[in-house]
C-alpha cells in the first residue's frame, strides 16, 4: 500500500490541509457543518452550490439510496447572496464555494459575492438535472469556456466541475482550460433514473436526477486518466471514492487532491479513517504516483 | 441488492382525529422506536418527514401542499415510505412526557410501551387535543389548553410547576417549537436538561444524512440522522427555539 507523506497541499491555487475534499451537495449548506467536516479530518470543503436567485429545489423524492450509490434530484436548493453569512467563521479556512447560473454574467456575479470570503471557486458546470442550469452549459464548450472565463478574470482561484455525460470530456476540459481555470474537478453524477415497480413511477421528483458513489467510480477513474492526458491542469478527481485504495487509483489516474461525497452518508468519519491510513512523516512525495497510470 | 427504495403501502385506515389531524394506518407495519420518523411520499405532490404514531401509522397535521394531499387521499391509496431514520426517545423506568399539539403523535407509542408515568398534554382548545383516550389507557395524563375548555387553563408548562420534576428519570417532549422552548427554560432552571430529550422538527430532503439541509447549529448536526431527538444539554446554546432554515437555506425566525 502506498503511503503518502503527511503536509499541507497547493492545488489550483488553494492550499488544503491535505488531499481530501468535502464535494459540493454533500453537508455544506452550513457554515456549521462545513466546520465539523473541516474538523473531522476534511482537508479543505466544496459548499453547496449557490445561484442568482434563492431556490427551494424540487419536490421530494430528493434521493433514493441504492445499494451502490446514491440517486438524487436535489434542484439546486440555495440561500444565494445569503449564503455570505454563512461563512463568515470560516474566514482563511479551505473553503471553495461551488457556483452556479445561467449564463457568464450570472456566474461572475455570484462568484463575485464571496471574492475575499472563499479560498476559491468551483463552477457548477454539470448538475444534470436543473432544467436552464448546469448541464446545458456544461456539455457546450464554447459556454463552459466563456464561464470560466469570467470567473477566472475575478482573479479568484477557479475550479471548473465536469460533467461526465458528454461523449468527450476531453473537449470540456480543453474549454476550461483556454477560459483559465485553475483546475478541472472530474466528475459530478452521471445522469440517472429509478422506477417504483409498486408505485409504477419514478421514484425522484424531478424522475431524472444524477448518480454518485461507488457505481460510478470506474466512470470517474476513466475520465480523470482522459483529462490527464489530454490537458495540463491540475485535476481534482471526484466520483465514488470511499476508500483509501480509490484515493491512491484516482491519483494514478491523474489527480493530484480528491473530494468525497457520497461516502459520508454511510460514515461521517471517512475523512478521518481515510487519512489514518493514507499519510505518515516518512511516506512518499504525492508527485510520485499522480499519473503514473500513464505511459 | 440493498436498494432502499421508497416501500409502497397502502392505506387502510383513515382516523380523523381532532379538525385539523387525521391518521393514516396502513397495511405495513415498521420496526422502529418512538421518536423515530419516515420519509412519506405523497406521490406527485413532495416527500415529508412524519413521525410513526405506531408502527402501521402516521398521524399527520394539514400544515402544507404534501400534508393538504394526504388530507384528499381515502383508503386503498398508495403512499411511499423511506425509513424509519433518525434516533428514538432513550427510555428510562419512569418518564414524564410532554406534548403540544400533534407533538403527541411520536409520544403515543412511547407511553404504549410503558414507561411514562405521567403525560402532559397540551394544545390550542379542547377539540385540537391529540390521543387523549389512547393515552389514558396507558399513563396518567394531565391536560392543559391555552383556552381553558378543557383541564387548566394555560400551558403544559403551567402544569410542570406543579409537579416535582426530580421524581421522574427521564423526560421527553414534542411539540412546538416555542412550547418546547418554554419547557427547556424551565428544566434548565431545576437543572434537568441533562435528562429531557426534545424531538427536533427541520425542513428536510434526503432524510439520511447526506444534503445537509437540517443541520442545526453552531455544531451542523444533522436533525435527520443525529437527531431528530436531542438532549437538551446539547441544544443550550443551539438556534433551537431562535431559527431555523426554510428550503433554500435562508435562516428564519421561530
Amino acid at each position: 500500500m502506498v503511503v503518502l507523506r503527511t503536509g499541507p497541499v497547493t492545488i489550483g491555487g488553494v492550499t488544503l490541509d491535505n488531499h481530501l475534499l468535502l464535494a459540493a451537495g454533500v453537508l455544506g449548506t452550513t457554515g456549521a457543518s462545513l466546520s465539523r467536516m473541516l474538523a473531522r479530518g476534511a482537508g479543505g470543503v466544496v459548499t453547496k452550490s449557490i445561484g442568482p436567485a434563492p431556490k427551494d429545489g424540487h419536490a421530494g423524492p430528493c434521493v433514493t439510496l441504492l445499494d451502490c450509490g446514491i440517486l438524487n434530484a436535489m434542484g439546486l436548493p440555495n440561500p444565494s447572496r445569503e449564503f455570505t453569512g454563512e461563512l463568515e467563521t470560516l474566514k482563511n479556512r479551505p473553503v471553495i464555494v461551488s457556483v452556479f447560473g445561467g449564463n457568464p454574467d450570472e456566474f461572475a456575479e455570484v462568484a463575485g459575492w464571496f471574492k475575499g470570503l472563499a479560498a476559491g471557486i468551483e463552477l457548477n458546470l454539470s448538475c444534470p438535472h436543473a432544467e436552464g442550469y448546469g448541464a446545458a452549459i456544461g456539455v457546450d464548450p464554447l459556454l463552459v469556456e466563456k464561464c470560466t472565463k469570467a470567473v477566472s478574470a475575478l482573479g479568484i482561484p477557479t475550479w471548473v466541475k465536469l460533467t461526465p455525460n458528454v461523449t468527450n470530456i476531453t473537449a470540456i476540459g480543453k474549454a476550461a482550460e483556454r477560459g483559465g481555470a485553475s483546475a478541472i474537478v472530474a466528475i459530478n453524477t452521471v445522469k440517472a433514473m429509478r422506477i417504483s415497480t409498486s408505485l409504477r413511477r419514478p421514484v425522484l421528483g424531478n424522475r431524472y436526477g444524477g448518480l454518485s458513489g461507488e457505481a460510478i467510480f470506474p466512470v470517474a477513474v476513466r475520465c480523470v486518466y482522459e483529462l490527464y492526458e489530454a490537458c495540463s491542469l491540475p485535476i481534482i478527481g471526484c466520483g465514488g471514492i470511499s476508500t483509501v485504495d480509490n484515493v491512491i487509483e484516482m491519483m494514478m489516474a491523474g489527480a493530484q487532491a480528491v473530494e468525497i461525497g457520497s461516502a459520508v452518508q454511510r460514515d461521517i468519519g471517512i475523512f478521518e479513517s481515510i487519512k489514518r491510513d493514507l499519510y505518515a512523516k516518512k511516506g512518499i512525495e504525492p508527485g510520485e504516483i499522480v499519473g503514473c497510470a500513464h505511459g | 441488492m440493498d436498494d432502499q427504495l421508497p416501500v409502497q403501502v397502502t392505506l387502510t385506515e383513515i382516523q380523523t382525529e381532532t379538525p385539523s389531524v387525521r391518521t393514516f394506518f396502513f397495511d405495513r407495519s415498521f420496526s422502529f422506536e418512538p421518536g423515530q420518523f419516515v420519509m412519506v411520499w405523497v406521490p406527485g405532490v413532495d416527500e415529508i418527514p412524519m413521525a410513526l404514531s405506531s408502527a402501521n401509522s402516521i398521524t399527520v397535521q394539514k400544515a402544507g401542499d404534501a400534508t393538504g394531499a394526504m388530507f384528499a387521499l381515502e383508503t386503498g391509496a398508495s403512499l411511499g415510505i423511506r425509513g424509519p431514520f433518525g434516533n428514538g426517545f432513550t427510555r428510562g423506568e419512569k418518564m414524564l412526557a410532554i406534548a403540544g399539539g400533534v407533538g403527541a403523535a411520536p409520544l403515543l407509542p412511547l407511553a404504549r410501551s410503558d414507561c411514562v408515568m405521567t403525560m402532559l398534554l397540551g394544545a390550542r382548545t379542547e377539540k385540537e387535543l391529540l390521543f387523549v383516550d389512547q393515552l389514558d389507557e396507558s399513563t396518567d395524563v394531565i391536560i392543559a389548553t391555552d383556552d381553558g375548555t378543557l383541564g387548566q387553563h394555560g400551558f403544559v408548562t403551567d402544569l410542570m410547576k406543579d409537579l416535582s420534576l426530580a421524581a421522574y428519570d427521564r423526560i421527553a417532549v414534542c411539540g412546538p417549537e416555542p412550547m418546547m422552548r418554554a419547557v427547556f427554560s424551565l428544566v434548565d432552571g431545576q437543572g434537568l436538561t441533562a435528562k429531557t430529550e426534545f424531538s427536533l422538527h427541520r425542513y428536510m430532503k434526503c432524510g439520511v444524512g447526506v444534503c445537509g439541509s437540517c443541520c442545526i447549529d453552531p455544531d451542523g448536526l444533522r436533525v435527520c440522522r443525529d437527531g431528530p431527538v436531542f438532549s437538551g444539554e446539547f441544544l443550550k446554546k443551539s438556534e433551537f427555539g431562535h431559527y431555523c432554515r426554510d428550503a433554500s437555506g435562508r435562516k428564519k425566525t421561530i
